[in-house]
């Protein structure tokens, strides 16, 4: 992997990730944001506002194994990326009201998806599902937990380094892989079922 | 042994093994990746590839869970008709070995109420864990547990076909239920597929599939070639690795079968990730606890 990328997030150019194309990788720097179906219902269908700034994130679907510490901290223990797709309906809300502006998950957000990441500039990153175990190891420190009773579905800050490898898999010029691999699984499906 | 004691071989065993089965991978999947890295044809699947099995060694250096979804707890149950002590105290020992498990580690709590979605932050809760029982020949008991995660249990399925449909209606859904997960359930999978029976019995053999040794074969002849057309067939569609194209889509398909009624034919389809976690805990009537896959 000697073409990845490196960047840092949160951005500070909020078109910056426009010239990313689908199939590209990269690692990343900085700060990435955990966020879960619960914390989104919350934002998005119970009108609630967190306090993180999320404005240039790359946000992270996740909800992780932490432990407490006696001064109130979390201490990491596994953290990896759950199925995006649940929480397809939130992208315009999280490009538009909060100027996220990149989405690492697995399994992609659905095809309507990528006319809002082409309108405000945004990417869906592919991690690689239940590498955890790797993952937690490019997350230094957890150092921000807002909403902890929706344990674990909190909204979390993690510092990290190097994280990765990601996938481009949704770019801001309508491709998605998923959708490619999609499309080409469902005709040669039909190819199969005569034979069978 | 006396009973009392038994229990709490039971509940310690139940605890050791979901947090065994959360860490280590079993040999037989180990090698069904390896041999999938090898014959993987698309640049990224074998990055993909190379990710995950980099993933189970660091999970095994650190000792870390090699996934964050710590699943929903499933227990399959294989009790000796000669197993001398009482099977209810038994479940109720693998249900606080699971909460145990839980709190002390600590491990991620997925279990929530279905309309208020409070969390029991113990992974047990109003039938959970979730148990099955098979009754075997011996005295013996075995654990056998399988933390289920959400990504490839929510791409289970079930069609109640008729006798018209025949054996070719099968085949579509099952690799249909495999095109429309495509990546949600992080492939390559293994395909649990329950065939026959009830709709109640027919999910539960799906499920009950991915616990066999991943290459092992229904020992039905017939089930066993239709394990392999499919299984050769899964990995024609290109889904790939974490489905972003590639040869691998399926580790393999398991079935498990039961004789059904003449007016139908059930499939289940349930999904298994590729970090295709079991682990299970042999326990004799003295005591004595085997830990296994």
């Amino acid at each position: 992997m000697t073409d990845e990328l490196h960047l840092r997030f949160p951005l500070t150019d909020l078109d910056a990730l426009r010239e990313l194309r689908a199939g590209q990788k990269l690692r990343i720097d900085g700060h990435i944001i955990g966020i879960r179906d619960a914390t989104q219902i919350r934002m998005f269908d119970g009108g609630q506002k967190p306090e993180m700034d999320l404005r240039g994130a790359a946000l992270i679907h996740t909800a992780p194994n932490v432990r407490k510490l006696a001064d109130g901290r979390y201490e990491k223990v596994c953290i990896g990326t759950t199925t995006s797709a649940r929480m397809n309906r939130f992208t315009h809300g999280l490009l538009d009201d909060y100027g996220v502006r990149a989405i690492i998950g697995k399994g992609g957000l659905l095809p309507e998806s990528l006319p809002v990441l082409a309108q405000f500039g945004g990417v869906y990153l592919a991690v690689t599902g239940g590498a955890a175990a790797l993952e937690t190891t490019q997350i230094e420190e957890i150092e921000q937990v807002e909403w902890e009773d929706l344990m674990p579905e909190c909204l979390w800050k993690f510092r990290v380094k190097n994280f990765g490898p990601l996938i481009v898999a949704m770019d801001t010029h309508g491709r998605s892989l998923y959708e490619e691999v999609k499309a080409a699984a469902g005709a040669k499906l039909e190819e199969l079922v005569q034979r069978l | 042994m006396p009973a009392d004691p038994v229990y709490a071989v039971v509940e310690e065993a139940a605890k050791q093994s979901y947090i065994r089965a959360l860490k280590l991978l079993p040999p037989d999947l180990k090698e069904a990746l390896a041999r999938a890295r090898a014959s993987e044809t698309s640049s990224t699947g074998i990055e993909v590839l190379d990710i995950m099995l980099q993933n189970i060694g660091v999970a095994e250096g650190e000792q870390n869970l090699v996934c964050q979804d710590t699943g929903t707890v499933v227990f399959w149950l294989e009790v000796g008709e000669d197993w001398p002590f009482s099977v209810g105290r038994v479940a109720a020992a693998v249900k606080m070995g699971t909460e145990r498990a839980t709190l002390e580690h600590p491990l991620r709590p997925n279990a929530v109420h279905p309309v208020t979605r409070k969390n029991t932050m113990t992974n047990t809760g109003r039938h959970l864990p979730v148990l099955h029982f098979d009754f075997v020949p011996g005295d013996g008991l075995k654990l056998m547990c399988l933390p289920k995660g959400s990504g490839s249990e929510n791409m289970s399925f079930l069609k109640m076909f008729i006798p018209a449909d025949g054996i070719k209606a099968v085949k579509r859904f099952v690799l249909e239920c495999i095109v429309d997960a495509g990546p949600k359930p992080c492939p390559p999978t293994l395909v649990g597929v329950g065939l026959g029976g009830t709709a109640d019995l027919c999910a539960a053999l799906a499920k009950r599939a991915l616990l066999r040794p991943i290459g092992s074969h229904n020992d039905d002849p017939v089930i066993a070639a239709l394990e392999d057309e499919l299984f050769a067939a899964a990995n024609e569609l290109g889904i790939g690795p974490m489905g972003l194209g590639g040869h691998n889509t399926a580790l393999g398909v398991h079935i498990e079968h039961a004789h059904t009624h003449i007016t139908q034919n059930p499939v289940a389809v349930n999904l298994q990730c590729w970090a295709a976690r079991r682990a299970s805990a042999l326990i004799t009537p003295a005591g004595d606890v085997t830990y296994g896959f």
